[in-house]
């Protein structure tokens, strides 16, 4: 058994920025935990820029913000496995993993983050009738191809579902000399930024269908087609809309969900919507010491915003070890009336910080105000030009608001159009 | 005159921009951008639209098949199948830093393709 104060689960943007925030507070026996050859996580495939405008003002891509992640860890004594799986976080906060030098490894920390980030929906998560023939793959699968691998994964390409991810593989392919045939979006809307749609789909004019998506696939080695159709108010395809479209390359970006295995195994209850665990204002979950920050705790789609909260999680973190991390009576967090979910969903009553409630709106809406209220009276209120499911939003309560809310009060949220 | 409606690429607020613009094709007005950068966005798309690159390099003699690269600056928006061709073309030799040169003044544009990562 080796001794830590603070286990990191994944070396990834989200873990990093824990482990350096904690560091920074005075922690000394830190352990990042990374499965992969090399920290830095997913943004390591992600070559495009529009990393960090937020949090350094510079538009970088994503192996540069890692990058400078990975040079401001070298120079602390924050311990990194990288090549090392973390099998099971125990009730007493013990973490078991395994590498090929040091075999299995038992490691006591006071503190676990938990910031394993998360996976792509695979196709399995869909209906698609048809054959499973080469050709299709999710979009961050053909993103590795391509970006790590130099090796492109055909030329002539759908995709379905306009996420971020799928959006930036239409330029990349494109770029690379593909024909990019369509992009098909079940929704009305995308799931993508905005200036994603623009820089990587109308500049290429590339279409993008909307209320349409793909109800079968042909081919049986190799893709060769696939079958796509309108659908109507509820999602359901329109069979006399269905047309036959050649490809031999099929890409899936229908969302993300966070790698919670290990949040499970460790008896921690899932938020229905994020599919991440449930925190208080620090990050930390409803087992003592556990936090979690990043994708793993709800899918994010800037990594600055995932740098910000993972400096929360170690700065909780810190408090935690330090024994000076507030936990009592706390009062919930809602999201109603077009706002999905709120992160955090706890807020410890007496917190020593103003506290930002992140969430994601249900529907697009114009000219809306975000409404902020709790035992029938308003907070606040704040009047938004649009708002958009692609987008993450914040309101900041502060902490005097907090605490002079009464026991067991829920703080909703709501969007009023 | 003539109004034009934009989304400015220029960060991930993407800002909807609307520039009026003379007969003459020359800018008159800027307006709905939060920032300087989105003005400057929306004047440069209306006459001289750019985008900046970002791609891999083969990489020789070295564990990476590649290795990612980006224009150090923005090139013009028509030019960018044409800097691709010249990039494909291209191979560096393992080791590679960050930030180094691959291609200096792509294409005469004044504009170097350089390394995001390091390749071994
Ligand atoms: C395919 C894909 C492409 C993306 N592209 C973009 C993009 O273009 N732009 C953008 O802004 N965002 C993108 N995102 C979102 C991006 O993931 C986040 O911005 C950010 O990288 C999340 O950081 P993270 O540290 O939470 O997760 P990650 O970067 O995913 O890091 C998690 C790390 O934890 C490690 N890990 C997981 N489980 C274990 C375990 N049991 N033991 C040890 N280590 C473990 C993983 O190996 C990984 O390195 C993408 C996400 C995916 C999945
Ligand atoms: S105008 Fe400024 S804030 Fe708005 S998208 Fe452009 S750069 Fe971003």
């Amino acid at each position: 058994m080796t001794n830590f104060d603070l286990a990191v689960v994944g070396g990834g943007p989200a873990g990093m920025a824990a482990a350096l925030k904690a560091s920074e507070e005075g922690i000394e026996k830190i352990v990042v935990l990374e499965r992969a050859e090399t920290l830095g996580g997913i943004l390591e495939q992600c070559i495009h820029t529009g990393f960090g405008l937020h949090y350094f003002g510079e538009e970088l891509s994503g192996p540069e913000y890692a990058g400078r992640f990975i040079k401001l860890l070298e120079d602390t004594n924050i311990v990194v496995k990288t090549d090392t799986m973390v099998l099971d976080i125990a009730d007493d906060n013990t973490v078991t993993a395994v590498n090929k030098t040091d075999g299995l490894l038992k490691i006591s920390a006071k503190a676990v983050v938990l910031a394993m980030g998360c996976r792509e929906r695979p196709r399995g998560a869909l209906s698609i009738a048809g054959s499973r023939g080469a050709g299709i793959m999710t979009a961050g699968t053909a993103q590795k191809y391509v970006n790590i691998d130099g090796y492109m994964p055909g030329h002539e390409v759908v995709i379905l579902g306009s996420g971020d991810i799928g959006l930036i593989m239409a330029r990349r392919m494109t770029l690379e000399g593909a024909k990019v045939k369509m992009v098909c979006e079940l929704m009305p809307y995308s799931g993508g930024l905005t200036r994603n749609i623009v820089q990587c789909l109308e500049d290429f004019d590339i279409p993008l269908k909307l209320s349409t998506t793909v109800v079968a696939t042909h081919g049986k080695e190799r893709l060769e087609g696939v079958t796509i159709a309108k659908v109507d108010e509820k999602l359901q395809p329109i069979p006399e809309t269905a047309e036959y479209v050649p490809c031999d390359t099929l890409m899936l970006s229908v969302g993300l969900i966070p790698e919670n295995e290990l949040s499970k195994n460790a008896g921690l209850t899932l938020d229905r919507i994020t599919n991440g665990p449930k925190v208080d204002e620090y990050r930390e979950t409803e087992h003592k010491g556990v936090f979690a920050c990043g994708n793993v705790l709800q899918v994010h789609d800037l990594v600055d915003y995932v740098t910000e909260e993972s400096q929360i999680a170690g700065l909780g973190a810190a408090k935690f070890i330090k024994g000076e991390k507030i936990s009592g009576d706390c009062i919930g967090t809602n999201g109603i009336n077009g706002v999905r979910y709120i992160v955090p969903q706890r807020i410890n009553r007496e917190t020593d910080t103003d506290v930002k409630l992140y969430f994601r709106v249900g529907a697009v809406y114009t000219n809306a105000s975000i409404v902020v209220e709790a035992n029938g009276e308003t907070i606040l209120s704040k009047k938004k030009k649009k708002l958009c499911p692609g987008e993450m939003e914040y309101v900041l309560i502060k902490k005097d608001v907090i605490a002079n809310l009464p026991k067991d009060s829920v703080i909703t949220v709501r969007v009023e159009a | 005159m003539e109004k034009r409606e934009l989304v400015c690429v220029a960060c991930p607020l993407g800002c909807g921009i609307t520039v009026t613009l003379g007969d003459g094709g020359e800018v008159l007005e800027v307006t709905g951008n939060t920032c300087k950068r989105g003005d400057a966005y929306a004047r440069s798309e209306c006459t001289a639209p750019t985008r900046s690159l970002t791609t891999t390099v083969r990489v020789e003699g070295g564990k990476a098949y590649v290795v990612p690269v980006k224009s150090a600056g923005p090139v013009p928006k028509g030019m960018m199948f044409d800097c691709m061709k010249v990039i494909n073309q291209a191979s560096v030799k393992a080791p590679v830093k960050i930030g180094d040169v691959v291609i200096k003044n792509v294409l005469g544009t004044g504009v170097d393709i350089v390394a995001t990562n390091n390749a071994e």
